[in-house]
């Protein structure tokens, strides 16, 4: 009776840390700003209580076993050593329990695969040590610009206090109006990179020499910061993404002042010629 | 049991082998054999752990403070292919040899002088390996796996690297060569394939596996020693190659390896908790049968390291279905054990301590790996230190506490002398509180966005990354304590007996006294 509270206790006092560690983001992904996002969340969750429960049943056996069947207490062992029926039912019911999880992980795989009829498009184009952005279609298409770790290096070397985005800030953000279905193309001019935000839910390596794409939709206006996520070389721990939400309005206005700018650009170098 | 052993020789144990130096050198007998593999992976075990303290001193605050980002990349890398191919692969190696014959009744090897030479290649690729930090531009700086371009960009220590593979592929060749022999001609008459130990199962089964993809190792690291030096395009665009061609020939080698790494495992601890538990193995043949579904679906999952590379959709729900359905096979052993310890009577010596820590510890790493197979979750969790957690939890507290557990349990065999159970007891509760306060953790800083393999982090990642700094200081200390343990167990101590375990069947204990004499089972014992 004893050994039964102590595995209810242990079972309860679990379930109390796995559910607090889901409410702060310092024990779980990101809060979800895209569709896909939330869907990786959510399905992320559901498998931490399917693990947590097998998990209490296995070793509620177990220990129960170690606790009762010792031989310090005299238990004195049995001899049985198959049991048909018994490997039969625990072959079948992992083989339920993976259906289970592999139906909505089957959908979110179609879904995320789906980068047609996009709202606009957005080369990214991994460096040593850098990425290249250039929108290829859709409003703001011409603008073209790299994005740079803007951390001092005195931060890094541990002369100046680190500030709050330390690593995770750049001199450009890539810019994306709020909404649209953004799709994302990929390649790398040396070696492999990928291009990871994880509140968006997006994960794509950029192959030197192939293009590979993504995309997403993100929920609501806000920075979002992420990090090269395929090791490239001495600093691939400094070639940080960050992206920016924009209203609408506020898009189209940043959009007509990054062409006017490059446009002005060209003219004077025209004129100098 | 002197008449298995021979007394017609009549003069002692050690007869017949040359002293010194020499003996080691030019030794052909398995049980030498055994133990320089043993001394050789454990001797790389603390280089490579040496390593591990490095990165995590590194990582221990914010900021560059001791290693430069290029060295740092150095270290993760050989850390790597050290631990993996220097430390684990070896030491199930020299537990083959050392238990192999000593379970199915044979008096050695089946090619005595072939296990010479498979043993003495790896002093040689370990040194490659090690003084490649010496080379002009240092080590391999591209991660264990080497993925192209980033390792045809590197300097010498990348070829002293490539050929290293090479040596300790053709090593692990003729050792699998050598155990399928052994294992398949010199069992002990009566002894039928389905009345072999665990152990000996899990390792035939591991060298079909360890002869299948070494060669496909070798091919392609032999690729990109021709693309770096040669002039050929086989990962290279601008040529017609395919980066990503490295990654799916690398993996169709690399994932059946984990499971070279861990099947033995599975057998050391197959035999550890029907001993302790004093009651058979539940269910034998379904555990033979899973350890073989696990080996053949090891074949076919390789690309589930790849699902952020870029594949079809049915590409990927391929890979994930395959991949989860591992976890069945894996399951069916779980419960397996848990059968076993069921209304057994139980005794918790360190081998018992150390198998249940492996079966705990082992499922956590598991369910991790269930997560880490399906797709949208793992396009979070790919290259971060989920990952390394995930990884971290099969192959230390996996594959290591196996390893533990299998050296505690045979030493009075292999010495003739009792370790310190005190001592014993100690090692693995340090070990077990260490290795979760370094590893723990690591599954909060992956899901929070850490990336893997980066030498400075965000001020978020902070904390976790010093509790897990000190939790590996703390692991890494904790070894030095096993190997005073185990000087002290060959220097001296308490008489082992014959059987110092009550419920060991198998025929090292049931026949041979401790320690087993140099040469064993020259007469075969008959198993009915």
């Amino acid at each position: 009776m004893r050994s039964k509270s102590v595995v209810t206790l242990s079972g309860i006092s679990a379930l109390a840390l796995y559910s607090s560690m889901a409410v702060g983001s310092k024990y779980n992904f990101p809060e979800p700003q895209s569709v896909i996002a939330r869907e990786i969340y959510d399905q992320h969750i559901m498998l931490m209580w399917v693990c947590l429960a097998i998990f209490i049943a296995v070793f509620g056996v177990m220990f129960y076993s170690i606790l009762k069947h010792r031989k310090s207490l005299g238990y004195k062992a049995a001899n049985f050593h198959h049991s048909t029926a018994v490997e039969f039912i625990w072959t079948i019911i992992p083989c339920i329990i993976l259906i289970v999880m592999a139906y909505p992980a089957t959908k979110t795989v179609i879904a995320m695969k789906d980068t047609s009829s996009p709202d606009m498009t957005i080369k990214a184009t991994g460096y040593q040590w850098m990425w290249g952005y250039d929108y290829l279609q859709g409003e703001g298409e011409g603008i073209s610009f790299y994005s740079k770790l803007s951390t001092p290096p005195a931060q890094v070397e541990n002369k100046a206090p680190k500030g709050e985005n330390y690593l995770l800030e750049v001199d450009n953000r890539v810019v994306v109006p709020v909404g649209k279905k953004v799709r994302i193309i990929l390649t790398a001019n040396d070696v492999i990179h990928a291009w990871w935000v994880p509140a968006l839910g997006i994960k794509q390596d950029a192959v030197p020499g192939f293009i590979r794409d993504t995309w997403f939709t993100a929920d609501k206006p806000g920075v979002y910061r992420g990090q090269c996520a395929e090791l490239c070389g001495k600093d691939h721990g400094f070639m940080p993404i960050v992206v920016e939400v924009m209203e609408a309005g506020e898009y189209s206005k940043w959009a007509a002042a990054q062409l006017n700018a490059s446009a002005v650009k060209t003219s004077m170098h025209v004129e100098n010629k | 049991m002197a008449a298995v052993h021979g007394d017609a020789h009549g003069h002692g144990h050690d007869d017949h082998h040359p002293s010194g130096i020499m003996r080691w050198v030019r030794t052909t007998n398995h049980k030498d054999i055994g133990t320089m593999y043993l001394w050789f992976s454990f001797t790389m075990f603390l280089v490579g752990g040496f390593l591990a303290m490095g990165i995590r001193a590194e990582l221990y605050q914010p900021g560059i403070q001791i290693l430069e980002p290029e060295l740092f990349n150095q270290f993760t890398t050989l850390h790597g292919l050290i631990m993996v191919f220097g430390a684990i692969m070896p030491a199930f190696v020299g537990f083959a040899n050392w238990q192999v014959p000593l379970m199915i009744g044979a008096p050695d090897m089946a090619f005595a002088r072939m296990n010479n030479w498979s043993f003495w290649l790896l002093p040689v690729a370990g040194t490659l390996l090690v003084s490649s930090f010496f080379v002009p531009g240092g080590a391999a700086a591209g991660g264990w796996t080497f993925y192209p371009p980033l390792s045809v960009q590197g300097g010498l220590g990348v070829d002293l690297m490539i050929f290293s593979v090479h040596i300790l592929g053709a090593s692990s060749i003729m050792g699998s060569i050598n155990i399928i022999t052994t294992i398949l001609n010199m069992r002990a008459p009566g002894m039928t394939l389905m009345k072999m130990p665990m152990f000996v199962w899990t390792w035939l089964i591991t060298a079909y596996l360890l002869v299948l993809v070494m060669p496909v190792l070798a091919g392609v690291v032999t690729m990109l020693l021709t693309d770096r030096h040669f002039g050929t395009s086989f990962f290279n665009a601008a040529g017609g190659g395919d980066p990503v061609m490295f990654q799916h020939i690398f993996w169709f080698f690399g994932h059946p390896e984990v499971y070279i790494m861990i099947l033995p495992a599975f057998g050391i601890v197959s035999e550890i908790i029907p001993t302790f538990s004093r009651k058979p193995l539940f269910g034998y043949s379904s555990m033979v049968y899973a350890t073989a579904s696990i080996a053949i679906l090891s074949c076919v999952v390789w690309a589930h390291h790849m699902f952020t590379a870029g594949m079809p959709t049915v590409g990927q729900l391929f890979f994930m279905y395959a991949t989860m359905l591992i976890a069945v096979p894996t399951g069916v052993k779980v419960f397996n054990w848990t059968a076993t310890m069921w209304r057994g009577s139980m005794s918790f010596e360190t081998p018992m301590l150390f198998a249940i820590g492996f079966i705990f510890l082992f499922v956590i790493g598991g369910f991790s790996g269930v997560i880490c197979a399906i797709v949208p979750i793992d396009i979070q969790v790919q290259d971060t230190y989920y990952v390394i957690a995930h990884f971290h939890y099969v192959l230390v507290s996996g594959a290591l506490f196996s390893l533990f557990a299998g050296v505690y349990y045979w030493l009075p065999k292999w010495t003739g002398h009792m370790y310190s159970e005190t001592l014993g007891k100690a090692h693995f509760w340090l070990s077990m509180f260490f290795f979760n306060l370094t590893f723990f953790v690591q599954h909060f800083l992956g899901l929070a966005g850490m990336p893997r393999r980066i030498p400075d982090y965000n001020i978020q990642f902070a904390d976790f990354n010093m509790i897990s700094s000190i939790g590996a200081f703390g692991f890494g200390l904790t070894q030095l304590l096993f190997l005073y343990i185990v000087i002290n167990c060959i220097r001296g101590g308490e008489k082992a007996p014959q059987m110092p375990w009550d419920g060991a069947t198998t025929l090292e204990w049931t026949h041979l006294p401790s320690p087993a004499p140099y040469h064993s089972f020259e007469t075969p014992p008959v198993v009915k």
